[in-house]
């Protein structure tokens, strides 16, 4: 079968995911850039005979060396030379999309054009003459509307026939005028004669890259033998330009765009569209405020409370799969490890995934219907200022609910510093698995301060996550200067489809599943042998001696550790128990007492007539299991969000130090004013 | 002829021509890129400082924080 390989590219929001999912089918293998945090999608289409191999680049408005997104697009076409280059433009904003279409036909790509969203182009009152288009650009041009799977039979049929014509496809030279021209060509003709790179790029894009002072361009010239030519070839020409060569050829692009080719083939008025009127409700500084709070809470209702039934669902199953195990099996350590490590570990994975699937879901609705990109409008201006993105805002909101989906919600943030900068501070925002250690150690020492205790260490959350932030903003180098300022495209509103949807919603939780979900897992099985054995020792009789287990040896190992917080060994084995889920820690407590984990009431009393915390040692200890470590889930999920062991390191450590230091003030003032 | 003055400083509603940006190399190309180049035409429709604005610049809505819009400097068309 003939085999063509197809790259996808084009402006963000243009819909390139959708055509990507019609021409896949959905089918997608999703990984990542090699060396890059950048998600890569490929996927396979088999058409009259061809076998068409799609990769989708990502999301880009030009093809400069200035971002990761760019690069990791032009390399692609540069190095890997697909045999078509699917070039999605949004039929409504022609101008603004055609810039990057300039740019690959300077590449010499072979390209065809997607010229999507035709219905919102006719829809604004737009008429396009795609002959004309086609002629000029002298590339093949097919109107496509990706959200009704209308146009992809004619596009894939394009597809075919430019793969077959490539020898004939006339190349189009873009007029850049005097000055310009006689440069490029003077260059263009010096870079020729070096066979090793005229031989593997298009001399006229390497000598306009040249002139626009090209880093990585600059870096290929820099081993070649022409260097010294066009150097000097260079230095001439800057004597007769203005100095930033790149924004002047933006400049001239623009021009051509705007009187050259839209002149020929673009009829049409702008009315007042629906999206302006929205936006003057959604974008008001009061009342936008108001509504994306609003959506938000809604956001976060549905992500937890529909979840919250399939979650239990799953819980239920998998306990009754471990009671049914450990019933049929006679060798008891056999039995444990089916029903409590295996069956255990499964359950609390999966319990995971109904609220990351429903936060997706909300999320590519909101995103997909164009709101998104108005919430951080709304919120800049406060982000900014504590030294965040305006599109920080949403994962730090998720995290009350659970870091895990909330890290993976920074992806929406485009500059890798901020996105990381969010990722680590995320683990700040209390989650709801923190809230049953609140309530058991208020109730129990805190008396009639108890509610407001729990209150307390919400706010301690946000107050530390902002001085964090500002503070790794100040002092570490990486991500020294101020948030990248805002300039963000709000795309038209539209109503978002069922199918894309639904496959990004897919896509997310099974990335979550394979990634972070075998994390967990294998940190239950650990904790299930740390807390189990040795095995005579814990399990005598009837009894579990759960001061016996390594876990507890380990506890009362590094409870010299936490003795000026004036925590004992059950407070330390119970903290190593929450590194696996913070909920865990209550139904520690529960089995030192001997008592089941619904049993609050009474583990309230055991907790406070052991004399295990005063109140003061009882506020520490919740602030501390605020702070300390994020749980291993998180942990999983920030490795492989930021793609890096040193930021997944980092983000412990400074937790835990963070946690020890606020406890430590916590005991220390509250014995100053008199608590003992 | 009107006098030059930043983005950030246009009413609501108002068109104006880019006369010059002035927010260093990596800012100037980026928004270049984007369609904000010397003699295009801009209109605003959203501003609520301290806050970002919205600007419509070739047929797109771009949304820029207000001190990146200090630094975009234009000439207000008459009359819009």
């Amino acid at each position: 079968m003939e085999k063509i390989r197809v790259a996808l590219i084009g402006n963000p929001n243009v819909g390139k995911s959708q055509i990507f999912n019609n021409l896949t089918g959905g089918k997608a293998h999703v990984g990542n850039w090699p060396g890059k945090t950048v998600e890569k999608k490929e996927g396979t289409c088999v058409h009259k005979g061809a076998e068409m191999h799609i990769t989708d680049l990502p999301g880009t408005y030009s093809l400069t060396a200035h971002s990761i997104d760019e690069l990791i697009a032009r390399n692609y076409i540069v190095e890997e030379k697909p045999d078509i280059v699917i070039d999605i433009v949004d039929a409504s904003n022609l101008e603004r999309n055609l810039y990057l279409t300039l740019q690959l036909l300077e590449l010499e790509a072979n390209i065809v054009i997607a010229l999507n969203k035709w219905d919102v182009a006719k829809d604004l009152g737009y008429e396009i003459n795609v002959e004309e288009l086609s002629k000029l650009l002298g590339v093949p041009v097919v109107p496509t509307i990706a959200t009704k799977n209308i146009g992809m039979e004619e596009l894939k049929n394009a597809v075919i026939g430019a793969a077959k014509a490539k020898e004939k496809r006339r190349e189009l030279i873009i007029s850049y005028g005097k000055p310009f021209d006689d440069i490029i060509l003077k260059i263009a003709s010096i870079v020729q004669k070096d066979k090793e790179l005229s031989g593997k790029y298009p001399v006229r894009w390497l000598a306009i890259k040249l002139l626009e002072a090209d880093e990585e361009v600059l870096k290929l010239i820099d081993r070649s033998l022409c260097k010294e030519e066009v150097m000097r070839q260079l230095s001439e020409a800057k004597k007769i330009l203005e100095e930033d060569m790149e924004t002047a050829l933006a400049e001239k692009r623009y021009t051509i765009i705007g009187e050259v080719i839209l002149p020929k083939v673009l009829i049409g008025a702008k009315p007042l569209t629906l999206t302006d009127m929205l936006d003057k409700a959604f974008l008001s500084k009061h009342l936008g405020i108001a509504i994306f709070l609003a959506l938000w809470w809604a956001l976060f209702r549905f992500t937890f409370d529909v979840s919250r039934p399939f979650s239990d669902l799953i819980g239920m199953l998998f306990s009754k799969l471990g009671e049914i195990a450990s019933t049929c099996i006679s060798n008891p350590q056999l039995a444990s490890f089916i029903a409590d490590g295996i069956f255990g570990g499964l359950g609390a994975v999966l319990t995971f995934l109904p609220p990351i699937f429903f936060l997706f879901l909300g999320l590519a609705l909101l995103e997909d219907s164009g709101y998104l990109a108005r919430a951080a409008f709304v919120m800049d201006r406060i982000m900014y200022k504590l030294g965040l993105h305006g599109r920080s805002f949403i994962p730090m909101l998720i995290g009350f609910g659970c870091n895990v989906p909330a890290v993976m919600a920074t992806r929406t943030i485009d500059k890798e510093e901020d996105r990381i900068l969010t990722t680590l501070v995320n683990p700040l925002m209390s989650c709801s698995a923190r809230l049953p250690i609140y309530v058991l150690i208020s109730s129990a020492l805190l008396g009639s301060y108890a509610a407001a205790g729990v209150y307390s260490m919400y706010v301690l959350g946000i107050v530390l996550a902002i001085l964090m932030a500002l503070l790794f903003r100040r002092t570490i180098p990486y991500f020294k200067g101020k948030p990248s300022p805002l300039i963000l495209e709000l795309p038209l509103y539209a109503i978002p489809t069922v199918k894309s949807t639904l496959i990004h919603m897919w896509e997310r939780g099974r990335l979550f599943l394979r990634k972070a979900g075998t994390i967990i897992f294998l940190g239950i099985i650990a904790v299930w042998f740390l807390s189990n054995y040795p095995w005579e020792a814990v399990h005598q009789g009837d009894k579990v001696m759960l001061e016996n287990s390594y876990l507890a040896i380990l506890g009362k190992f590094i409870e010299p550790v936490l003795h000026p917080l004036s925590f004992n060994w059950m407070a330390a084995a119970a903290l190593l128990f929450g590194f696996i889920a913070k909920e865990i820690v209550v139904g520690t407590f529960a089995t030192f007492f001997g008592l089941r984990e619904e049993a609050g009431r009474e583990l309230s009393e055991a907790l406070r007539s052991a004399g295990v915390f005063t109140p003061v040692t009882g506020l520490a200890f919740m602030a501390f299991s605020l702070i300390y470590t994020p749980c291993i889930a998180t942990v999983g999920v920030i490795y492989k969000e930021t793609g890096s062991w040193k930021w997944t390191i980092f983000t412990v450590s400074y937790e835990l130090i963070l946690a020890y230091v606020v406890a430590l003030m916590i005991v220390t003032f509250g014995r100053l004013i008199g608590f003992a | 002829m009107a006098e030059t003055i930043p983005l950030a400083m246009l009413q609501e509603n108002c068109e104006a021509i880019v006369v010059e940006i002035n927010g260093g190399m990596g800012l100037t190309r980026r928004l270049a890129e984007m369609g904000f180049t010397n003699g295009t035409r801009v209109k605003v429709l959203h501003s609520s400082p301290p806050g970002p604005i919205l600007v419509m610049v070739r047929g797109s809505r771009i949304a820029l924080g207000r001190g990146l819009a200090m630094k975009i400097f234009v000439n207000p068309v008459e009359g819009s």
